[in-house]
């Protein structure tokens, strides 16, 4: 599809690109080459920058610095569109299609058929019937976007780019939320666009998916381009998963084995939204419990539960021997249980209120005088006594949280809860956007606690994460507890055939 | 690692325009209304007398009160639009009530607990059904003004008790007892909003709503408290109002809630909420107050104040966007 002349040059080049957000440097002097007719991986942790890239092609960020090349020609993009008409598509987690309009016109919109300004209904269908065919899936253009699988929503996306003819096309995790007959089913179509000369852009956190896949894989780590790998030369998963982590892994986890109390946490056929069948489980004092399973088993779903944020239909929940009667998440910390929610922006923090009136947000109950004043010198005390325990970042108590960085902002969360007299900690991947240092200082906080006689549930997609920290791995699937692991037993294969749907 | 993400600076154009912008929207409001008044009392004649500066600050006590708790219901992320139509209500009920019973301090607790149980609807409305504020309280609005006219029958109602609208007629120091009542509502609720627990949470779950709930605070009655609040205020100043008019009428104040919100936003209260301070509520009423009272000592005719009304507001909305970008 491409002329011999340019055929050397790459189809698209990036060189030193620099994002900054705020404080956070989300890219730092980056490079990237990726060649027509290639599928290229993008590997990195959790806040390594492969999504800030994304968005740098797509236009969605003006970089500070840098320069990007398309086959050889520079160009600037500082608006969607502009990236759209120069051959680019990138393809989002969350997909960007109107629910409420029909696949035709999510296919169409922009670029609806129309005469004297009126709809050409019949040919909008015809052209979308086209382009479904051509995508082998069985879609009828006329079924509202909302009554699909979120497999044959990607789908619509790819028909998108192919509609645009975008030479470039970026996929940040597709396979995250499929599943295994719709990966497959993407991956057959990838190989396709490969073989028609577009470059690929696969970003991803799973090994197999790179053997299976990918032709070269650039690693990046900490906003930093670390390596670039082909699969002509063999790629191994060890060296793979160093350029991720740049350190071994056994070191990030730092696993404290340590002595167990007595049943602490006890819940005794729990059912309510989320779950398909009873939920049993105990968990003693000083354990750090694992939840592993895929997006969308039933982990957060649980662990809202648990806390009282979502009532159950039925079921006991008590906390050393004593029954909960958890109605609000007000009522669980009471009794001792909180959870820290994974989507810390929407659920988990005051955006635009200081590190102090984060901290305290909870425990400032406590401290009231005269059934209504507050304790302003105590509150700062104890916003300065977290910042210092858990080294939070920041300049001041005062700074709003939305200027910190991931790690940060959650051991914000977690200071919060330590504020509070709570037993049990539910953690919803405490790990997720935050970086390997400071990752590594939350694991040892966490061993800190179970220490101390807490006990913590953690869920985590992560393997690593799981199989490196918890005493006890719980499997999640659909719905359904399905495995309790000890530690001595947890491999990954054991996990993910648990967590895999049959 | 050479430099963690975190100990790099703050990118220096981004930091120095939320600098500006919290100078801005903190005491930047109250310079520009120093600047205001100043140009107001050197440009328009008759402005900077005490007659007329007394009359300003009557005519803005009853914006100002409702505005002191609007600024708790839009820091929580909502809006009530019944205000002007409890403000009626009230004083209908108050004036019935002191004439039925011939007692001024059961009739004026009759106008606040009729705006206090409005406000409690209000709220078990908005916070318990989770209907949205604007839908529930523009319903509320409506149903509200109608029982204005039925309580009166249509007609103001007359007040009989000297010792009423003695209430409104009083001064102390040199200024009215509505005024000063106005003063004491900001202070007081000044004082809730920066040292309570209440004002705290409630700023709280103006910034979060589902963060505020899961670290266990007590949303949906913090929603009811506020609104009850507003409820009360709305009828104190339906009452105040009735004590001045020496009537009860229900055809009063129509219209005053976009007064009171504008006067509110225009002090830097987000309307997303989450961000709300006394001192700007308090500018922007008296900004507000200020350019009516200019536009009238002007002969500015009707028809363009509202013009200026408006653009006002915009310009307090889009500065609001800004800030917030």
């Amino acid at each position: 599809m491409i002329s011999s002349s340019t055929s050397d040059t790459p189809a698209l080049a990036l060189e030193d690109v620099s994002v900054q957000y705020g404080p956070v440097r989300a890219l730092d002097h980056v490079s990237l080459q990726v060649r027509a007719g290639e599928v290229h991986g993008l590997m990195g942790e959790n806040g390594a920058g492969k999504s800030t890239l994304l968005k740098v092609l797509s236009g969605v960020l003006a970089p500070q610095a840098g320069r990007i090349f398309l086959r050889g020609v520079q160009h600037r993009f500082f608006r969607t569109r502009e990236a759209i008409e120069a051959g680019i598509s990138v393809i989002y987690q969350e997909l960007h299609l109107v629910p409420e309009l029909t696949v035709a016109e999510n296919l169409l919109l922009g670029q609806m058929p129309s005469r004297f300004g009126l709809l050409n209904r019949r040919a909008m269908l015809e052209r979308a019937q086209r382009e479904i065919e051509r995508l082998g899936e069985p879609i009828d253009p006329q079924a509202r976007v909302a009554t699909l699988s979120i497999g044959q929503r990607q789908m619509l996306e790819i028909g998108k780019a192919l509609l645009r003819d975008s030479r470039i096309i970026a996929f940040d995790e597709p396979t995250s939320s499929l599943s295994v007959r719709e990966s497959d089913r993407l991956m057959q179509i990838i190989r396709t666009l490969r073989s028609q000369g577009r470059a690929i852009i696969y970003v991803t956190h799973r090994m197999d998916e790179v053997d299976e896949i990918c032709d070269r894989v650039t690693v990046f780590r900490d906003g930093r381009h670390i390596c670039v790998m082909d699969k002509g030369a063999g790629i191994e998963r060890n060296d793979l998963v160093t350029a991720m982590i740049g350190r071994r892994v056994e070191d990030v986890y730092g696993y404290r084995p340590r002595q167990l109390g007595p049943v602490q946490l006890q819940v005794r056929d729990l059912i309510g939204p989320g779950l398909r069948e009873p939920v049993s489980l105990t968990a003693r004092k000083g354990e750090i419990v694992g939840l592993f399973g895929l997006v969308g088993a039933g982990r957060s779903e649980l662990a809202k539960l648990l806390c009282g944020a979502v009532r159950a239909r039925t079921g006991e929940v008590r906390i050393a021997g004593r029954t909960l009667k958890l109605n609000s998440p007000r009522a669980g910390i009471a009794a001792g249980i909180a959870l820290a929610p994974e989507d810390r922006k929407h659920e988990g923090l005051i955006l635009g209120a200081s590190v102090g009136d984060n901290v305290n947000l909870s425990c400032r109950r406590h401290q009231i005088r005269l059934g209504l004043v507050r304790d302003i010198k105590r509150e700062r005390a104890v916003a300065r006594e977290y910042i210092g325990k858990l080294s939070i970042k920041t300049p001041s108590e005062e700074t709003p949280v939305m200027n910190l960085s991931g790690g940060n902002q959650q051991k914000i969360i977690l200071a919060r809860y330590l504020a509070e007299r709570i037993d049990v900690f539910l953690l919803d991947e405490p790990t997720r956007g935050v970086d390997v240092g400071a990752r590594k200082q939350i694991y040892d906080l966490l061993y800190d606690l179970a220490e101390a006689g807490k006990t913590l549930l953690v869920i985590s997609s992560d393997l690593a994460e799981v199989a490196g920290i918890a005493d006890r791995v719980l499997v999640m699937r659909n719905g359904r507890l399905v495995g309790d692991v000890p530690r001595a037993e947890v491999t990954a294969e054991k996990l993910v055939r648990l967590a895999l749907p049959n | 690692m050479a430099a963690s993400p975190e100990t790099t600076g703050i990118s220096s154009d981004q930091s120095a325009r939320r600098r500006w912008a919290n100078k801005l929207g903190g005491s930047g409001i109250v310079i520009a209304f120093l600047i205001l008044f100043f140009v107001l009392a050197v440009f328009v004649p008759n402005f900077f007398t005490v007659r007329n500066v007394q009359g300003l600050l009557l005519s803005v006590s009853l914006i100002g009160c409702i505005a002191a708790t609007m600024m708790f219901v839009l820091a929580l992320g909502e809006v009530d639009l019944s205000v002007a139509s409890i403000v009626a209500f009230a004083g209908v009920v108050a004036a019935s009530v002191t004439s039925a019973t011939q007692s001024v301090i059961i009739g004026i607790a009759a106008g606040i607990s009729a705006g206090a149980a409005v406000g409690a609807f209000n709220g078990t409305v908005v916070a318990g059904f989770r209907i949205n504020s604007l839908i529930a309280t523009l319903a509320t609005m409506e149903i509200v003004r109608g029982l204005a006219y039925i309580a009166s029958s249509g007609d103001a109602v007359i007040i009989s008790e000297a010792a009423f609208f003695e209430i409104g007629a009083s001064s102390f120091l040199g200024l009215s007892t509505p005024i000063w009542i106005n003063i004491m509502v900001f202070a007081l609720f000044g004082w809730l909003l920066n040292y309570s627990v209440f004002g705290r949470n409630v700023l709280a779950i103006g910034g979060n709503g589902e963060a505020a709930r899961l670290a266990g605070l007590p949303v949906m009655r913090i929603r009811i408290v506020v609104f009850v609040l507003q409820g009360a205020v709305a009828g104190l100043a339906g009452v105040l109002l009735a004590s001045r008019m020496s009537l009860g009428d229900p055809k009063t104040s129509i219209g005053l809630e976009l007064g009171v919100i504008s006067a509110c936003v225009l002090g830097g209260v987000s309307l997303t909420g989450g961000i709300a301070t006394i001192s700007g509520v308090i500018v922007g009423v008296l900004i507000m107050g200020c350019v009516q009272n200019a536009m009238s000592l002007l002969n500015v005719p009707t028809f363009y104040q509202y013009v200026v009304r408006g653009s006002i507001l915009l310009l307090a909305v889009l500065f609001d966007r800004w800030r917030r970008r």
